[in-house]
């Protein structure tokens, strides 16, 4: 049976993780590889790299690392962060991503979706969008939370879908941060509009809230960040609480 | 358990086919990691005399077929005695026919590539696991594991199915005709038990 997936997501700047690790049996929680390659064996079902460097070698450092990253991890990954072009995602995946993700670009020039689903193949194209409901619908935000668009998210997800996206990753900022749980109505509706899975992100505080986002939300995969990256919740306890309630989810023994 | 298995001893080379839909460098990681060095290469000459045949693919199914059959790897790749692997792509283009674009494949199998129905989300994305698991490839391998899947379309179940997979339906999560084997999922990426399918590949005695 089709598992539910968990996806630790590492925020990188230079190659290094940024977001406060607290992991004492890492020889470098820093180190993003290392750190990925520890989810990997806990028992994650994929990994999303987020890269936020802003120099202009920025390029050339991600490259170095999703090298690195695919001769070290066995499971599948994807990178996001900064993508503009079709030349930026062919020096990813022929370094090794299985997938990319791109976000502010697509609001920009949602033809970039069309391009690289041409061009790569759908399976590898994430369409990543932050979404805040402004009291009269959700609406996309760019840039890192921080430009709103005035686009209604439900409607721009159906057309990228259509254009060539294979999955999409939701981020309700109104619930990011607050470890209140997922937006579980807004979820599902997108989860039952698409085709092409979601992931849900944003607003996990308890094992509970997992179940919840699979079960009303109708999530196909949940990511979270800093629940993982300060052991809030352990990857196997929680693996062991979705199966224990009936959630299909992968064990490795 | 799976980690007990040795190291596989490969004498000769373990050749990757280089074509337009290969995603190498998992594969070639993956091997890495087991102590192997492929070798990418499209000549004839070097994939004949290979003691491991590894056929990735990710991509669309016409184009490759007429990328092989362009440069006459099609003949090539249908006349080879060395243990042979698809993965992905590559199995499906080793069937007998696809209906992405209509694609008559290479015909190492004979069962047909067909899309999912949208009962469920299409692509199958995620850890799947095998059941009626039965060849030498998929030896260790309880049912109990999980393989990671991305595909649209699928091989029907046939003759030559060694374990089978359910979405939507039951389809071939895995194909044998003789020293050819297809497998839908990527082992390079199935974490210890996509590692242990790889090893029992490298592993097993020719022909």
């Amino acid at each position: 049976m089709l598992t539910k997936r968990i996806i630790p997501c590492l925020d990188v700047h230079d190659g290094r993780t940024v977001k406060g690790v607290n992991f004492v049996n890492l020889r470098d929680a820093g180190d993003a590889v290392e750190l990925g390659a520890m989810y990997a064996g806990q028992g994650a079902d994929e990994l999303t790299f987020l890269d936020i460097t802003a120099t202009v070698e920025r390029r050339e450092t991600l490259a170095a690392l999703v090298k690195r990253i695919s001769a070290h991890i066995n499971i599948p990954f994807t990178v996001g962060g900064g993508i503009k072009s079709v030349s930026d995602v062919g020096v990813l995946l022929s370094s090794g991503a299985d997938k990319i993700s791109v976000n502010s670009e697509v609001v920009r020039n949602p033809g970039i979706i069309d391009s690289l689903a041409a061009e790569f193949g759908s399976q590898c194209v994430v369409y990543s969008t932050d979404v805040r409901h402004n009291g009269e619908f959700w609406e996309v935000y760019i840039r890192g939370g921080r430009t709103p668009t005035g686009i209604r998210a439900r409607e721009w997800i159906k057309q990228i879908e259509n254009r060539g996206a294979g999955e999409i990753l939701l981020t309700s900022m109104d619930h990011d941060g607050t470890k209140n749980g997922f937006a579980l109505e807004f979820t599902r509706d997108i989860s039952e509009m698409v085709q092409v899975p979601v992931i849900a992100s944003g607003g996990a505080g308890t094992m509970e809230h997992f179940v919840d986002v699979f079960t009303e939300g109708k999530a196909d995969a949940a990511l979270a960040a800093s629940i993982f990256h300060f052991r809030e919740i352990d990857i196997p306890d929680l693996k062991s609480y979705l199966r224990e309630r009936n959630i299909p989810v992968r064990i490795e023994k | 358990m799976i980690d007990a298995n040795p190291l596989p001893e490969v004498s000769g080379e373990v050749v990757i086919v280089k074509y337009n839909a290969g995603n190498v460098r998992s594969v070639t990681c993956a091997l890495n990691r087991l102590g192997i060095e492929p070798v990418l290469t499209d000549d004839p000459d070097r994939i004949r005399d290979a003691d491991r045949v590894i056929f990735p693919g990710v991509g669309e199914a016409s184009s490759a077929m007429n990328y092989l059959r362009r440069t006459g790897l099609d003949g090539v790749l249908k006349t080879l005695t060395q243990p042979f692997l698809g993965i992905c792509l590559g199995m499906q283009l080793m069937c007998e026919w696809s209906q992405e674009n209509d694609t008559e494949c290479l015909g190492i199998f004979h069962e047909k590539v067909l899309l999912f129905p949208p009962e469920l989300k299409v692509p199958h994305m995620g850890w799947n696991n095998l059941s009626g698991i039965m060849s030498p490839i998929l030896s260790g391998i309880t049912g109990d594991e999980y393989f990671y899947f991305v595909h649209s379309y699928y091989a029907a179940k046939g003759d030559e199915t060694i374990a089978s997979c359910g979405y939507i339906n039951e389809f071939s999560a895995a194909l044998q005709n003789g020293n050819y084997y297809g497998l839908q999922f990527h082992p390079e990426k199935s974490s210890k038990a996509g590692e242990m399918i790889l090893r029992n590949f490298l592993g097993m005695g020719d022909g």
